[in-house]
């Protein structure tokens, strides 16, 4: 037996279903007020930059003074709190971009990326130590050469591209433009008559 | 008429010429690498630089700006690879015209459109300058701080997807600038007590790290590649004559490149699409765009190569660097103690057209040797790049610790190369940190010297300009709003994202 539809409940259960649409569709335009493009590995930079503004923020009061007798946009405290409260404002709408939007897959392999980087960093910085004990020319070929091996360039072609890509990068800035590059110190043990050249020109 | 023959005079010296030489030669070479980009070169060269006479280091730099977008349109047409980033739209047509076997007639256009872009924008500056100086000395501390404000804000909303993310870049910019101890009442800033913090982060160092060790590191963690290319036969001269048959196109793309390359903050690639939507929008044939149009090739380079005379324009005149690579060059004038802003137009006009004919001669210089250069430079660019990573590594050596011969300087420039390679693999723009740096640097001490004068706030917009430029500001965050409103209300798709590879640069 068919039953008669109460009109009360139905309208109830009609404006329910039009708060739920509502909140749907405001959540939808929400969501899309901050979606954006994105590659994987964005939720983790977005993270650590946000990370960064909050704990900036925190050492704000420590790292910075408030001078007695000087006006507000004069203060040394003045630029860092705008540039880092600016900081933090636009780095939590950029973390709340990338946590509303979807999921890329491969996050991790990104930040693997990041981190295979620091083994050429660590390279750039032995050649650094290197320069100022054993000389520009003798570091720079040493450098090139172990660094062609370790990417796999072998072969005596290579380590000759490498040799002369030194000179000629000595030649021009140390020996032609005279930049300021410390001597080695194992040039003290040259002989006198070539010390002196090679602490000038190499 | 006196200042333009005084100016040519400075430059008749053999040094200024060979510097001239080698920087619009090396620009080309550097520009069709794919990988380089004259930000790497500009950055590992400046430290060189300081030893030399202002003029001399400077055109070699200006030789390396302006020349670099005539070589990278040789691997964004051949390999669809930009050999810099603003080449990016050439590729669209292009490369396209190359697979149709045109390839020899997509570089004379090229070539011919870059050129006619650079020579007609020089000649409209060189005529403008005369008004430039009778304007920039209305240019007071409020003003500066305005105009770098609005390079702040205009580089913000000039990356458009990603507005979130430029702001907070440009914010750290400045706040890097703050660090260390402070000039005026001498505190320190954000030190942590650490001595080697004191003097702040050097703007070289933040480049050549932002810059050159973060291609380098890029570089070598990716995959190997090398381009394979075929010799281009033919007469380049008379594919060049080509872009006459295009001059309406050539002529508005350059004045578009003029008009965004004197706004500081926005540059070529709107330049580059606004020119490029013109020509489509006025083609006989707009259904080519992008399938290899002559037109949209044209569009492309006339606009880029008409940017890098204008960005000059803020940068000599109020001091105030419009983009990355201009930012470097103002470290160069200040090493040399020529400081540019309203007194450089005023004083050293000859300087500033000496520059402009510097720019007019590497055009000449840079058309003669791609007449000559194409196939050896194909040559060049098939260098293995994780091998092009290790040379670019060896030379930010020489950029870095030539500097102060400072073991710090070379770490933390590590530190933000590293930093540099997270944000050119997230597609996430580098030029907000550096602007951020210099324009911080700008609005602080112009807003302190612009507040001494000023009673209540709003006495700071009562000078015309301040009043135009507070104006200009708001109107541009308030039409930010109302662009994001309408996107949203039309639903237009994501614009292409990768236009803002501003890393190159």
């Amino acid at each position: 037996m068919a039953t008669k539809r109460n009109p009360e409940p139905a309208r109830a259960l009609l404006a329910r279903a039009g708060v739920r649409m509502t909140r749907v569709i405001h959540t939808k335009n929400f969501q899309e007020l901050f979606k954006r493009y994105r590659r994987p590995g964005d939720l983790a930079f977005a993270t650590l930059f946000f990370a960064l503004s909050i704990g900036l923020l925190i050492c704000l009061p420590s790292q910075t003074d408030w001078v007695k007798r000087t006006k507000t946009f004069a203060q040394p405290a003045f630029w860092p709190m705008i540039s880092i409260a600016l900081m933090a404002v636009f780095s939590m709408f950029h973390l709340l971009g990338s946590l509303v939007s979807e999921r890329i897959e491969g996050r991790w392999l990104e930040v693997w990326q990041w981190i295979r980087s620091l083994e050429y960093a660590l390279w750039f910085m032995a050649y650094v130590m290197l320069v100022p004990v054993i000389g520009y020319l003798p570091a720079t070929i040493a450098f090139t050469c172990v660094l062609a091996l370790r990417l796999g360039y072998r072969g005596w072609r290579w380590m000759l591209i490498c040799t002369v890509f030194s000179i000629a990068v000595v030649v021009l800035f140390k020996s032609f433009l005279q930049v300021k590059i410390p001597a080695g110190l194992i040039y003290e043990a040259a002989p006198a008559p070539f010390r002196a050249i090679l602490m000038t020109y190499f | 008429m006196d200042m333009l023959i005084s100016g040519a005079e400075m430059l008749m010296r053999f040094d200024v010429l060979l510097a001239l030489l080698i920087g619009s030669v090396g620009g080309v070479i550097i520009g069709a690498i794919p990988g380089v980009g004259p930000a790497v070169a500009i950055a590992i060269l400046l430290p060189a630089t300081f030893a030399m006479p202002p003029l001399v280091g400077l055109t070699m730099l200006l030789g390396i700006y302006g020349s670099s977008m005539f070589g990278g349109s040789l691997p964004a047409i051949l390999i669809n690879t930009p050999g810099t980033a603003v080449n990016a739209l050439t590729t669209y047509d292009g490369h396209p015209m190359t697979k149709k076997g045109e390839a020899l007639r997509a570089l004379g256009l090229a070539y011919g459109a870059s050129f006619f872009g650079g020579i007609l924008s020089i000649i409209a500056l060189i005529l403008l300058s005369p008004v430039l100086a009778k304007i920039a000395p209305m240019f007071g501390s409020r003003e500066i701080f305005l105009a770098a404000l609005l390079g702040i804000v205009l580089v913000i909303i000039a990356h458009r997807g990603q507005t979130f993310a430029a702001g907070m870049l440009a914010a750290f910019g400045i706040f890097l600038h703050t660090v260390g101890l402070e000039p005026v009442k001498y505190t320190m800033r954000f030190t942590f007590g650490m001595d080697w913090l004191n003097s702040g982060f050097d703007l070289i160092v933040v480049v050549l790290g932002l810059f050159a060790l973060s291609q380098a590191f890029l570089l070598l963690i990716e995959p190997e590649s090398a381009p394979q290319t075929q010799r281009i036969e033919g007469s380049m001269g008379r594919a060049m004559m080509g872009v006459l048959r295009h001059k309406r196109v050539a002529s508005v793309a350059a004045g578009f490149g003029v008009l965004m390359g004197m706004i500081p903050g926005v540059g070529e690639f709107t330049a580059q699409f606004l020119s490029y939507t013109y020509a489509q929008k006025t083609s006989k044939d707009p259904d080519l765009f992008g399938k290899g149009s002559p037109e949209g090739l044209i569009a492309s380079e006339a606009a880029n190569n008409a940017v890098p005379a204008a960005a000059m324009i803020p940068l000599l005149a109020l001091g105030i660097p419009g983009e990355a690579l201009t930012a470097m060059m103002l470290s160069v004038f200040y090493v040399h103690n020529v400081i540019p802003g309203p007194q450089l137009f005023q004083s050293k006009l000859d300087f500033v057209y000496a520059l402009y004919i510097a720019m007019i001669l590497l055009n000449i210089i840079v058309v003669v040797f791609m007449l000559i250069s194409s196939n050896w430079l194909l040559k060049i660019i098939r260098i293995p790049t994780r091998f092009l990573g290790l040379m670019i590594l060896v030379l930010s050596f020489v950029g870095v610790y030539s500097l102060r011969n400072s073991i710090v300087d070379c770490a933390i420039a590590a530190g933000f190369g590293v930093l540099g390679l997270i944000l050119k693999r997230q597609n996430l723009p580098v030029v907000p940190i550096v602007l951020g740096m210099v324009l911080g640097g700008i609005m602080e001490t112009k807003l302190r010297s612009a507040m001494a004068r000023v009673k209540v706030p709003i006495d700071f917009f009562d000078r015309p300009i301040a009043a135009i430029l507070g104006l200009a500001i708001i109107c541009l965050i308030i039409g930010h709003f109302i662009g994001l409103y309408r996107e949203r209300q039309n639903r237009e798709p994501d614009s292409d994202h990768d236009m803002h590879d501003t890393f190159q640069r």
